[in-house]
Protein backbone atom coordinates (compact mmCIF):
# COMPACT_ATOMS: atom_id res chain seq x y z
CA UNK A 1 0.00 0.00 0.00
CA UNK A 2 1.48 3.24 -1.18
CA UNK A 3 0.41 5.47 1.74
CA UNK A 4 3.34 7.88 1.42
CA UNK A 5 1.56 9.35 -1.59
CA UNK A 6 -0.93 10.97 0.79
CA UNK A 7 1.88 12.49 2.88
CA UNK A 8 0.57 16.11 2.66
CA UNK A 9 -2.81 15.16 4.13
CA UNK A 10 -1.23 12.91 6.76
CA UNK A 11 1.24 15.61 7.83
CA UNK A 12 -1.54 18.21 7.98
CA UNK A 13 -3.79 15.92 10.01
CA UNK A 14 -1.06 15.02 12.52
CA UNK A 15 -0.03 18.68 12.86
CA UNK A 16 -3.68 19.50 13.49
CA UNK A 17 -3.87 17.01 16.35
CA UNK A 18 -0.57 18.22 17.85
CA UNK A 19 -1.61 21.87 17.57
CA UNK A 20 -4.96 21.07 19.14
CA UNK A 21 -3.20 19.40 22.08
CA UNK A 22 -0.72 22.28 22.31
CA UNK A 23 -3.51 24.83 22.34
CA UNK A 24 -5.28 23.28 25.32
CA UNK A 25 -2.28 23.21 27.65
CA UNK A 26 -1.59 26.96 28.31
CA UNK A 27 -3.84 28.61 30.90
CA UNK A 28 -4.17 31.90 29.06
CA UNK A 29 -5.55 32.20 25.59
CA UNK A 30 -3.30 31.03 22.78
CA UNK A 31 -5.08 32.21 19.63
CA UNK A 32 -2.11 34.02 18.10
CA UNK A 33 0.61 31.35 18.56
CA UNK A 34 -1.79 28.60 17.51
CA UNK A 35 -2.75 30.54 14.39
CA UNK A 36 0.91 30.99 13.54
CA UNK A 37 1.47 27.27 14.00
CA UNK A 38 -1.51 26.51 11.74
CA UNK A 39 -0.25 28.87 9.05
CA UNK A 40 3.14 27.16 9.34
CA UNK A 41 1.49 23.74 8.95
CA UNK A 42 -0.45 24.94 5.89
CA UNK A 43 2.74 26.30 4.26
CA UNK A 44 4.62 23.08 5.05
CA UNK A 45 1.77 21.07 3.51
CA UNK A 46 1.80 23.27 0.40
CA UNK A 47 5.53 22.54 0.02
CA UNK A 48 4.82 18.81 0.34
CA UNK A 49 2.02 19.10 -2.23
CA UNK A 50 4.39 20.68 -4.72
CA UNK A 51 6.73 17.69 -4.34
CA UNK A 52 3.92 15.11 -4.35
CA UNK A 53 4.20 12.15 -6.69
CA UNK A 54 1.44 10.87 -8.98
CA UNK A 55 -0.69 7.77 -8.74
CA UNK A 56 -3.40 6.21 -6.61
CA UNK A 57 -3.26 4.97 -3.03
CA UNK A 58 -5.45 3.33 -0.38
CA UNK A 59 -6.89 0.78 -2.82
CA UNK A 60 -7.91 3.39 -5.34
CA UNK A 61 -9.61 5.70 -2.83
CA UNK A 62 -7.05 8.46 -3.20
CA UNK A 63 -5.52 9.92 -6.34
CA UNK A 64 -2.75 12.44 -6.74
CA UNK A 65 -2.22 14.13 -10.11
CA UNK A 66 -1.53 17.56 -11.60
CA UNK A 67 -5.17 18.54 -11.16
CA UNK A 68 -5.26 17.77 -7.44
CA UNK A 69 -1.95 19.56 -6.90
CA UNK A 70 -3.20 22.71 -8.66
CA UNK A 71 -6.39 22.79 -6.59
CA UNK A 72 -4.60 21.96 -3.33
CA UNK A 73 -2.10 24.80 -3.68
CA UNK A 74 -4.97 27.25 -4.24
CA UNK A 75 -6.91 25.80 -1.28
CA UNK A 76 -3.95 25.99 1.11
CA UNK A 77 -3.11 29.54 0.02
CA UNK A 78 -6.74 30.58 0.45
CA UNK A 79 -7.00 29.01 3.91
CA UNK A 80 -3.73 30.55 5.12
CA UNK A 81 -4.63 34.05 3.88
CA UNK A 82 -8.15 33.81 5.32
CA UNK A 83 -6.56 32.96 8.67
CA UNK A 84 -4.26 36.00 8.37
CA UNK A 85 -7.35 38.15 7.88
CA UNK A 86 -8.88 36.70 11.05
CA UNK A 87 -5.90 37.41 13.35
CA UNK A 88 -6.63 41.03 14.16
CA UNK A 89 -10.39 40.91 13.66
CA UNK A 90 -10.94 38.02 16.05
CA UNK A 91 -8.80 39.63 18.76
CA UNK A 92 -10.87 42.82 18.58
CA UNK A 93 -14.23 41.02 18.32
CA UNK A 94 -13.50 38.72 21.28
CA UNK A 95 -13.32 35.65 19.03
CA UNK A 96 -9.66 34.94 19.76
CA UNK A 97 -10.13 31.32 20.79
CA UNK A 98 -7.55 28.94 19.39
CA UNK A 99 -10.14 26.44 18.14
CA UNK A 100 -10.82 28.81 15.24
CA UNK A 101 -7.41 28.19 13.67
CA UNK A 102 -7.58 24.44 14.30
CA UNK A 103 -11.02 24.21 12.68
CA UNK A 104 -9.67 26.00 9.62
CA UNK A 105 -6.82 23.50 9.47
CA UNK A 106 -9.22 20.56 9.52
CA UNK A 107 -11.43 22.26 6.94
CA UNK A 108 -8.33 22.58 4.72
CA UNK A 109 -7.58 18.90 5.23
CA UNK A 110 -11.14 18.00 4.26
CA UNK A 111 -10.83 20.07 1.09
CA UNK A 112 -7.57 18.32 0.20
CA UNK A 113 -9.23 14.93 0.59
CA UNK A 114 -12.11 16.17 -1.58
CA UNK A 115 -9.94 17.17 -4.52
CA UNK A 116 -7.94 13.93 -4.22
CA UNK A 117 -11.01 11.73 -3.94
CA UNK A 118 -11.13 8.84 -6.38
CA UNK A 119 -14.09 7.05 -4.86
CA UNK A 120 -17.54 8.05 -3.68
CA UNK A 121 -16.54 7.11 -0.13
CA UNK A 122 -13.46 9.35 0.08
CA UNK A 123 -15.49 12.07 -1.62
CA UNK A 124 -18.07 11.85 1.16
CA UNK A 125 -15.49 11.74 3.98
CA UNK A 126 -13.64 14.79 2.63
CA UNK A 127 -16.85 16.72 2.10
CA UNK A 128 -18.08 15.97 5.62
CA UNK A 129 -14.75 16.86 7.23
CA UNK A 130 -15.01 20.23 5.47
CA UNK A 131 -18.70 20.72 6.22
CA UNK A 132 -18.54 19.82 9.91
CA UNK A 133 -15.69 22.31 10.41
CA UNK A 134 -17.58 24.99 8.50
CA UNK A 135 -20.82 24.51 10.49
CA UNK A 136 -18.89 25.20 13.68
CA UNK A 137 -16.97 28.26 12.49
CA UNK A 138 -20.12 29.78 10.98
CA UNK A 139 -21.56 29.80 14.51
CA UNK A 140 -18.22 30.75 16.07
CA UNK A 141 -19.48 34.07 17.48
CA UNK A 142 -21.60 32.05 19.85
CA UNK A 143 -22.96 34.97 21.92
CA UNK A 144 -24.33 36.61 18.78
CA UNK A 145 -27.79 35.50 17.70
CA UNK A 146 -27.05 36.22 14.02
CA UNK A 147 -23.95 34.03 13.97
CA UNK A 148 -25.80 31.21 15.74
CA UNK A 149 -28.64 31.49 13.24
CA UNK A 150 -26.17 31.41 10.33
CA UNK A 151 -24.62 28.26 11.76
CA UNK A 152 -28.01 26.65 12.27
CA UNK A 153 -29.25 27.42 8.76
CA UNK A 154 -26.01 26.23 7.22
CA UNK A 155 -26.15 23.05 9.24
CA UNK A 156 -29.73 22.14 8.33
CA UNK A 157 -29.33 22.82 4.62
CA UNK A 158 -25.83 21.32 4.52
CA UNK A 159 -27.08 18.12 6.13
CA UNK A 160 -29.90 17.99 3.57
CA UNK A 161 -27.37 18.41 0.74
CA UNK A 162 -25.21 15.62 2.18
CA UNK A 163 -28.32 13.46 2.28
CA UNK A 164 -29.07 14.15 -1.39
CA UNK A 165 -25.46 13.41 -2.32
CA UNK A 166 -25.50 10.14 -0.38
CA UNK A 167 -28.80 9.01 -1.81
CA UNK A 168 -27.37 9.64 -5.26
CA UNK A 169 -24.19 7.77 -4.33
CA UNK A 170 -26.21 4.77 -3.15
CA UNK A 171 -28.09 4.63 -6.46
CA UNK A 172 -24.88 4.99 -8.47
CA UNK A 173 -23.32 2.20 -6.43
CA UNK A 174 -26.32 -0.04 -6.85
CA UNK A 175 -26.75 0.39 -10.57
CA UNK A 176 -23.07 0.53 -11.57
CA UNK A 177 -21.84 -2.00 -8.99
CA UNK A 178 -18.87 0.05 -7.79
CA UNK A 179 -18.00 3.30 -6.04
CA UNK A 180 -14.51 3.66 -7.50
CA UNK A 181 -14.21 6.45 -10.08
CA UNK A 182 -11.95 4.50 -12.47
CA UNK A 183 -14.23 1.45 -12.45
CA UNK A 184 -17.30 3.67 -12.74
CA UNK A 185 -15.78 5.24 -15.85
CA UNK A 186 -15.22 1.74 -17.29
CA UNK A 187 -18.74 0.62 -16.40
CA UNK A 188 -20.31 3.71 -17.98
CA UNK A 189 -18.20 3.73 -21.14
CA UNK A 190 -20.32 1.01 -22.74
CA UNK A 191 -23.00 3.59 -23.44
CA UNK A 192 -25.81 1.54 -21.89
CA UNK A 193 -27.04 3.80 -19.12
CA UNK A 194 -30.06 2.91 -17.02
CA UNK A 195 -32.54 5.31 -15.52
CA UNK A 196 -31.41 4.51 -11.96
CA UNK A 197 -27.89 5.66 -12.76
CA UNK A 198 -29.08 8.94 -14.26
CA UNK A 199 -31.25 9.64 -11.20
CA UNK A 200 -28.27 8.88 -8.97
CA UNK A 201 -26.10 11.25 -11.01
CA UNK A 202 -28.66 14.04 -10.69
CA UNK A 203 -28.84 13.59 -6.89
CA UNK A 204 -25.03 13.69 -6.64
CA UNK A 205 -25.01 16.85 -8.78
CA UNK A 206 -27.65 18.45 -6.54
CA UNK A 207 -25.58 17.75 -3.44
CA UNK A 208 -22.46 19.23 -5.01
CA UNK A 209 -24.32 22.26 -6.44
CA UNK A 210 -25.38 23.05 -2.89
CA UNK A 211 -21.75 23.21 -1.77
CA UNK A 212 -20.82 25.66 -4.54
CA UNK A 213 -24.09 27.57 -3.92
CA UNK A 214 -25.29 27.32 -7.52
CA UNK A 215 -28.94 28.10 -8.31
CA UNK A 216 -31.34 26.46 -7.29
CA UNK A 217 -29.39 25.44 -4.17
CA UNK A 218 -28.14 28.91 -3.30
CA UNK A 219 -30.67 29.96 -0.64
CA UNK A 220 -28.37 29.44 2.33
CA UNK A 221 -25.57 31.63 0.95
CA UNK A 222 -26.81 35.20 1.65
CA UNK A 223 -27.98 34.39 5.18
CA UNK A 224 -24.83 32.53 6.15
CA UNK A 225 -22.52 35.13 4.61
CA UNK A 226 -24.34 37.92 6.42
CA UNK A 227 -24.64 36.23 9.81
CA UNK A 228 -21.16 34.70 10.12
CA UNK A 229 -18.26 36.86 11.35
CA UNK A 230 -16.51 38.63 8.44
CA UNK A 231 -13.26 36.57 8.42
CA UNK A 232 -15.38 33.41 8.39
CA UNK A 233 -17.30 34.76 5.42
CA UNK A 234 -13.96 35.50 3.74
CA UNK A 235 -13.02 31.85 4.20
CA UNK A 236 -16.42 30.54 3.03
CA UNK A 237 -16.25 32.58 -0.15
CA UNK A 238 -12.82 31.38 -1.23
CA UNK A 239 -11.21 28.00 -0.49
CA UNK A 240 -14.32 25.78 -0.09
CA UNK A 241 -15.69 27.08 -3.40
CA UNK A 242 -12.46 26.08 -5.17
CA UNK A 243 -12.51 22.64 -3.55
CA UNK A 244 -16.16 22.01 -4.41
CA UNK A 245 -15.77 23.18 -8.03
CA UNK A 246 -12.65 21.02 -8.40
CA UNK A 247 -14.54 18.06 -6.96
CA UNK A 248 -17.44 18.67 -9.32
CA UNK A 249 -15.01 18.79 -12.26
CA UNK A 250 -13.33 15.58 -11.20
CA UNK A 251 -16.65 13.74 -10.81
CA UNK A 252 -18.12 15.02 -14.07
CA UNK A 253 -15.00 14.71 -16.23
CA UNK A 254 -13.90 11.37 -14.74
CA UNK A 255 -16.49 8.71 -13.91
CA UNK A 256 -19.40 10.51 -15.56
CA UNK A 257 -17.47 11.80 -18.57
CA UNK A 258 -19.42 9.48 -20.89
CA UNK A 259 -22.74 10.77 -19.54
CA UNK A 260 -21.97 14.37 -20.51
CA UNK A 261 -25.16 14.58 -22.58
CA UNK A 262 -27.11 14.02 -19.35
CA UNK A 263 -25.27 16.40 -17.01
CA UNK A 264 -24.55 19.19 -19.48
CA UNK A 265 -28.20 20.32 -19.43
CA UNK A 266 -28.25 20.37 -15.63
CA UNK A 267 -25.05 22.42 -15.46
CA UNK A 268 -26.35 24.70 -18.24
CA UNK A 269 -29.40 25.64 -16.19
CA UNK A 270 -27.43 25.94 -12.95
CA UNK A 271 -24.98 28.26 -14.73
CA UNK A 272 -27.60 30.47 -16.37
CA UNK A 273 -29.69 30.63 -13.18
CA UNK A 274 -26.70 31.49 -11.00
CA UNK A 275 -25.53 34.25 -13.32
CA UNK A 276 -29.00 35.82 -13.53
CA UNK A 277 -29.73 35.57 -9.81
CA UNK A 278 -26.25 36.81 -8.87
CA UNK A 279 -26.71 39.88 -11.07
CA UNK A 280 -30.30 40.85 -10.23
CA UNK A 281 -30.66 39.91 -6.54
CA UNK A 282 -27.55 41.92 -5.62
CA UNK A 283 -28.87 45.16 -7.11
CA UNK A 284 -30.89 46.18 -4.05
CA UNK A 285 -28.56 44.94 -1.31
CA UNK A 286 -27.42 47.44 1.35
CA UNK A 287 -25.36 45.00 3.41
CA UNK A 288 -22.01 44.49 1.70
CA UNK A 289 -21.55 40.92 2.97
CA UNK A 290 -24.93 39.99 1.55
CA UNK A 291 -23.96 41.70 -1.68
CA UNK A 292 -20.76 39.65 -1.82
CA UNK A 293 -22.85 36.51 -1.31
CA UNK A 294 -24.90 37.24 -4.43
CA UNK A 295 -21.71 38.23 -6.22
CA UNK A 296 -20.19 34.84 -5.38
CA UNK A 297 -23.31 33.07 -6.68
CA UNK A 298 -22.85 34.98 -9.94
CA UNK A 299 -19.16 34.07 -10.16
CA UNK A 300 -19.95 30.41 -9.64
CA UNK A 301 -22.37 30.76 -12.56
CA UNK A 302 -19.55 32.00 -14.82
CA UNK A 303 -17.29 29.16 -13.69
CA UNK A 304 -20.05 26.62 -14.38
CA UNK A 305 -20.32 28.01 -17.92
CA UNK A 306 -16.88 26.53 -18.62
CA UNK A 307 -18.03 23.25 -17.07
CA UNK A 308 -21.20 23.16 -19.18
CA UNK A 309 -19.06 23.39 -22.32
CA UNK A 310 -17.32 20.16 -21.23
CA UNK A 311 -14.23 20.56 -23.40
CA UNK A 312 -10.62 20.86 -22.27
CA UNK A 313 -10.73 24.58 -23.07
CA UNK A 314 -13.83 25.00 -20.92
CA UNK A 315 -12.33 23.08 -18.00
CA UNK A 316 -9.14 25.14 -18.25
CA UNK A 317 -11.26 28.30 -18.19
CA UNK A 318 -12.92 27.10 -14.98
CA UNK A 319 -9.57 26.56 -13.25
CA UNK A 320 -8.22 29.95 -14.35
CA UNK A 321 -11.48 31.59 -13.30
CA UNK A 322 -11.40 30.01 -9.84
CA UNK A 323 -7.73 30.98 -9.29
CA UNK A 324 -8.53 34.60 -10.17
CA UNK A 325 -11.73 34.48 -8.13
CA UNK A 326 -9.76 33.34 -5.08
CA UNK A 327 -7.31 36.24 -5.37
CA UNK A 328 -9.81 39.03 -5.93
CA UNK A 329 -12.27 37.74 -3.34
CA UNK A 330 -9.59 37.49 -0.65
CA UNK A 331 -8.62 41.09 -1.43
CA UNK A 332 -12.21 42.31 -1.24
CA UNK A 333 -12.74 40.58 2.07
CA UNK A 334 -9.49 42.07 3.39
CA UNK A 335 -11.17 45.45 2.84
CA UNK A 336 -14.39 44.26 4.52
CA UNK A 337 -12.45 42.91 7.51
CA UNK A 338 -10.80 46.35 7.87
CA UNK A 339 -14.21 48.11 7.95
CA UNK A 340 -14.36 49.09 11.61
CA UNK A 341 -15.03 52.45 13.20
CA UNK A 342 -14.65 53.23 16.93
CA UNK A 343 -14.27 49.51 17.59
CA UNK A 344 -17.55 48.52 15.91
CA UNK A 345 -17.66 46.37 12.79
CA UNK A 346 -19.41 47.93 9.81
CA UNK A 347 -21.31 45.99 7.15
CA UNK A 348 -23.26 48.53 5.10
CA UNK A 349 -22.23 49.73 1.66
CA UNK A 350 -22.81 53.32 2.83
CA UNK A 351 -20.20 52.92 5.55
CA UNK A 352 -17.58 53.08 2.78
CA UNK A 353 -18.70 56.63 1.88
CA UNK A 354 -15.81 58.98 1.27
CA UNK A 355 -13.19 56.29 1.73
CA UNK A 356 -11.36 57.81 -1.25
CA UNK A 357 -10.50 60.82 0.91
CA UNK A 358 -10.17 59.29 4.38
CA UNK A 359 -8.13 56.25 3.32
CA UNK A 360 -7.00 56.60 -0.32
CA UNK A 361 -4.83 53.49 -0.26
CA UNK A 362 -7.61 51.11 0.80
CA UNK A 363 -10.07 52.80 -1.55
CA UNK A 364 -7.67 52.25 -4.43
CA UNK A 365 -7.34 48.52 -3.72
CA UNK A 366 -11.10 48.20 -3.29
CA UNK A 367 -11.64 49.99 -6.62
CA UNK A 368 -9.23 47.54 -8.30
CA UNK A 369 -11.12 44.56 -6.86
CA UNK A 370 -14.50 45.97 -7.87
CA UNK A 371 -13.31 46.69 -11.44
CA UNK A 372 -11.90 43.17 -11.57
CA UNK A 373 -15.15 41.57 -10.35
CA UNK A 374 -17.09 43.60 -12.88
CA UNK A 375 -14.74 42.26 -15.57
CA UNK A 376 -13.19 45.54 -16.69
CA UNK A 377 -9.93 45.06 -18.63
CA UNK A 378 -7.04 44.93 -17.85
CA UNK A 379 -7.92 43.55 -14.40
CA UNK A 380 -7.60 39.83 -13.76
CA UNK A 381 -11.37 39.29 -13.59
CA UNK A 382 -11.68 40.21 -17.26
CA UNK A 383 -9.36 37.38 -18.30
CA UNK A 384 -11.20 34.91 -16.12
CA UNK A 385 -14.44 35.72 -17.92
CA UNK A 386 -12.67 35.86 -21.30
CA UNK A 387 -11.48 32.25 -21.14
CA UNK A 388 -14.85 30.76 -20.21
CA UNK A 389 -16.73 32.93 -22.73
CA UNK A 390 -14.24 31.96 -25.47
CA UNK A 391 -14.73 28.28 -24.72
CA UNK A 392 -18.52 28.69 -24.70
CA UNK A 393 -18.57 30.55 -28.03
CA UNK A 394 -16.20 28.09 -29.69
CA UNK A 395 -18.49 25.19 -28.81
CA UNK A 396 -21.61 27.01 -29.93
CA UNK A 397 -23.08 27.80 -26.51
CA UNK A 398 -24.29 31.15 -27.78
CA UNK A 399 -27.27 31.56 -25.48
CA UNK A 400 -25.21 30.87 -22.38
CA UNK A 401 -22.46 33.26 -23.50
CA UNK A 402 -25.02 35.99 -24.23
CA UNK A 403 -26.62 35.53 -20.80
CA UNK A 404 -23.11 35.83 -19.34
CA UNK A 405 -22.38 39.08 -21.15
CA UNK A 406 -25.79 40.48 -20.19
CA UNK A 407 -25.40 39.61 -16.50
CA UNK A 408 -21.86 41.06 -16.48
CA UNK A 409 -23.31 44.36 -17.61
CA UNK A 410 -26.06 44.25 -14.98
CA UNK A 411 -23.58 43.14 -12.32
CA UNK A 412 -21.19 45.98 -13.04
CA UNK A 413 -23.90 48.34 -11.74
CA UNK A 414 -23.46 47.27 -8.14
CA UNK A 415 -19.70 46.92 -8.34
CA UNK A 416 -19.38 50.41 -9.77
CA UNK A 417 -21.88 51.72 -7.20
CA UNK A 418 -19.38 50.81 -4.47
CA UNK A 419 -16.68 52.79 -6.29
CA UNK A 420 -19.08 55.72 -6.61
CA UNK A 421 -19.89 55.58 -2.88
CA UNK A 422 -16.19 55.54 -2.02
CA UNK A 423 -15.14 58.44 -4.23
CA UNK A 424 -18.16 60.72 -4.67
CA UNK A 425 -20.26 60.48 -1.50
CA UNK A 426 -19.83 62.77 1.51
CA UNK A 427 -16.97 61.55 3.67
CA UNK A 428 -17.67 59.97 7.05
CA UNK A 429 -15.29 59.73 10.00
CA UNK A 430 -12.15 57.74 9.12
CA UNK A 431 -12.03 54.01 9.80
CA UNK A 432 -9.92 52.59 12.62
CA UNK A 433 -6.29 51.84 11.68
CA UNK A 434 -5.93 48.34 10.26
CA UNK A 435 -3.34 45.73 11.08
CA UNK A 436 -0.26 45.09 8.96
CA UNK A 437 -1.42 41.58 8.03
CA UNK A 438 -4.63 42.86 6.46
CA UNK A 439 -2.72 45.52 4.54
CA UNK A 440 -0.28 42.92 3.22
CA UNK A 441 -3.11 40.64 2.01
CA UNK A 442 -4.90 43.61 0.43
CA UNK A 443 -1.82 44.89 -1.37
CA UNK A 444 -0.60 41.45 -2.44
CA UNK A 445 -3.90 40.32 -3.92
CA UNK A 446 -4.42 43.82 -5.36
CA UNK A 447 -1.12 43.70 -7.22
CA UNK A 448 -1.87 40.20 -8.53
CA UNK A 449 -5.29 41.37 -9.74
CA UNK A 450 -3.89 44.49 -11.35
CA UNK A 451 -0.80 42.98 -12.99
CA UNK A 452 -2.20 39.59 -14.03
CA UNK A 453 -2.28 40.66 -17.69
CA UNK A 454 1.53 41.03 -17.68
CA UNK A 455 2.20 37.42 -16.69
CA UNK A 456 -0.81 35.20 -17.40
CA UNK A 457 1.35 32.43 -18.93
CA UNK A 458 2.40 30.55 -15.73
CA UNK A 459 -1.17 30.30 -14.42
CA UNK A 460 -2.60 29.31 -17.80
CA UNK A 461 0.15 26.72 -18.25
CA UNK A 462 -0.43 25.29 -14.77
CA UNK A 463 -4.18 25.07 -15.43
CA UNK A 464 -3.49 23.45 -18.80
CA UNK A 465 -1.29 20.72 -17.31
CA UNK A 466 -3.88 20.18 -14.55
CA UNK A 467 -6.57 19.62 -17.19
CA UNK A 468 -4.36 17.23 -19.13
CA UNK A 469 -4.03 15.19 -15.93
CA UNK A 470 -7.80 15.32 -15.36
CA UNK A 471 -8.85 14.35 -18.87
CA UNK A 472 -6.02 11.90 -19.56
CA UNK B 1 -45.60 -16.31 0.34
CA UNK B 2 -44.11 -13.13 -0.97
CA UNK B 3 -40.32 -13.04 -1.17
CA UNK B 4 -38.73 -9.77 -0.05
CA UNK B 5 -36.45 -8.65 -2.86
CA UNK B 6 -34.32 -5.69 -3.83
CA UNK B 7 -37.30 -3.74 -5.12
CA UNK B 8 -39.00 -3.84 -1.73
CA UNK B 9 -35.94 -2.54 0.06
CA UNK B 10 -35.51 0.24 -2.50
CA UNK B 11 -39.15 1.20 -2.14
CA UNK B 12 -38.86 1.43 1.64
CA UNK B 13 -35.66 3.44 1.20
CA UNK B 14 -37.32 5.83 -1.22
CA UNK B 15 -40.34 6.27 1.07
CA UNK B 16 -38.08 7.03 4.06
CA UNK B 17 -36.06 9.45 1.94
CA UNK B 18 -39.13 11.34 0.76
CA UNK B 19 -40.50 11.42 4.32
CA UNK B 20 -37.21 12.93 5.49
CA UNK B 21 -37.27 15.60 2.75
CA UNK B 22 -40.90 16.44 3.49
CA UNK B 23 -40.12 16.57 7.19
CA UNK B 24 -37.56 19.30 6.53
CA UNK B 25 -39.66 21.38 4.15
CA UNK B 26 -43.19 20.99 5.52
CA UNK B 27 -42.21 21.09 9.18
CA UNK B 28 -43.32 24.40 10.72
CA UNK B 29 -42.80 23.51 14.36
CA UNK B 30 -39.52 22.51 15.84
CA UNK B 31 -35.88 22.31 14.75
CA UNK B 32 -35.41 19.01 16.59
CA UNK B 33 -37.87 17.50 14.09
CA UNK B 34 -35.56 18.69 11.29
CA UNK B 35 -32.62 16.88 12.90
CA UNK B 36 -34.76 13.74 13.09
CA UNK B 37 -35.64 14.12 9.41
CA UNK B 38 -31.94 14.35 8.53
CA UNK B 39 -31.33 11.09 10.38
CA UNK B 40 -34.22 9.54 8.48
CA UNK B 41 -32.62 10.52 5.16
CA UNK B 42 -29.29 9.00 6.20
CA UNK B 43 -31.00 5.80 7.34
CA UNK B 44 -32.78 5.47 4.00
CA UNK B 45 -29.38 5.75 2.29
CA UNK B 46 -27.95 3.06 4.56
CA UNK B 47 -30.86 0.76 3.80
CA UNK B 48 -30.29 1.29 0.08
CA UNK B 49 -26.57 0.60 0.36
CA UNK B 50 -26.97 -2.57 2.39
CA UNK B 51 -29.70 -3.87 0.07
CA UNK B 52 -27.54 -3.22 -3.00
CA UNK B 53 -24.55 -4.76 -1.24
CA UNK B 54 -26.46 -7.97 -0.58
CA UNK B 55 -27.83 -8.00 -4.12
CA UNK B 56 -24.44 -7.45 -5.76
CA UNK B 57 -22.55 -9.77 -3.40
CA UNK B 58 -20.08 -6.94 -2.83
CA UNK B 59 -18.95 -5.67 0.59
CA UNK B 60 -18.31 -2.05 -0.49
CA UNK B 61 -21.87 -0.98 0.22
CA UNK B 62 -21.73 -2.26 3.79
CA UNK B 63 -18.42 -0.50 4.41
CA UNK B 64 -19.96 2.69 3.03
CA UNK B 65 -22.95 2.25 5.37
CA UNK B 66 -20.64 1.92 8.39
CA UNK B 67 -18.85 5.12 7.36
CA UNK B 68 -22.15 6.95 7.05
CA UNK B 69 -23.24 5.75 10.50
CA UNK B 70 -20.12 7.17 12.15
CA UNK B 71 -20.23 10.47 10.27
CA UNK B 72 -23.95 10.82 11.02
CA UNK B 73 -23.18 10.53 14.74
CA UNK B 74 -20.62 13.35 14.48
CA UNK B 75 -23.03 15.41 12.43
CA UNK B 76 -25.84 14.99 14.97
CA UNK B 77 -23.48 16.01 17.79
CA UNK B 78 -22.49 19.20 15.97
CA UNK B 79 -26.09 19.96 15.02
CA UNK B 80 -27.26 19.67 18.62
CA UNK B 81 -24.35 21.84 19.81
CA UNK B 82 -25.30 24.58 17.35
CA UNK B 83 -28.93 24.20 18.41
CA UNK B 84 -27.91 24.71 22.06
CA UNK B 85 -26.04 27.98 21.36
CA UNK B 86 -28.95 29.12 19.23
CA UNK B 87 -31.38 28.45 22.07
CA UNK B 88 -29.14 30.32 24.52
CA UNK B 89 -29.24 33.39 22.30
CA UNK B 90 -32.86 33.36 21.29
CA UNK B 91 -34.70 31.34 23.91
CA UNK B 92 -36.68 29.46 21.24
CA UNK B 93 -36.21 26.68 18.71
CA UNK B 94 -39.40 27.25 16.75
CA UNK B 95 -38.73 27.06 12.99
CA UNK B 96 -40.80 30.22 12.40
CA UNK B 97 -38.48 32.26 14.60
CA UNK B 98 -35.33 31.44 12.61
CA UNK B 99 -35.76 34.49 10.40
CA UNK B 100 -33.54 37.30 11.66
CA UNK B 101 -31.42 37.08 8.52
CA UNK B 102 -33.32 37.77 5.32
CA UNK B 103 -33.42 40.22 2.46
Amino acid sequence: MNWTLALPEIVLGISGLLILAGGVIPKKDSFFPVSMAVIGALVLTAALVLGQGEGTAFMGQYVSDGFSRFAKVLILAGAALALVLALDFNAKAGLDRFEYAVLMLFAAQGMMVMVSANDLMSLYIGLELLSLSLYVIAAFDRDNARSAEAGLKYFVLGALASGLLLYGSSLVYGFAGTTNFDRLADALSSGQVGMGLVIGLVFVLAGLCFKISAVPFHMWTPDVYEGAPTPVTAFFATAPKIAAIALLMRVLAGPFGDLSAQWQQVIWFASAGSMLLGAFAALTQKNIKRLMAYSSIGHVGYALMGLAVATDGGFRGVLVYMAIYLVMNLGTFAVLVAMRRNGKTLEQVDDLAGLGRTDPQMALWMAIFMFSMAGVPPMAGFFGKLYVFLAAVQEGFWVLALIGVFTSVVGSYYYLRIIKVMYFDAAQAPLDPRSAGVTVVMAGTGLLTLLFFLFPAPIIAAAQSAIVALAG
Amino acid sequence: MLAVGLAHYLTVGAVLFVLGILGIFLNRKNIIVILMSVELILLSVNLNLVAFSAQLGDLTGQIFAMLILTVAAAEAAIGLAILVIYFRNRGTIEVEDVSTLKG
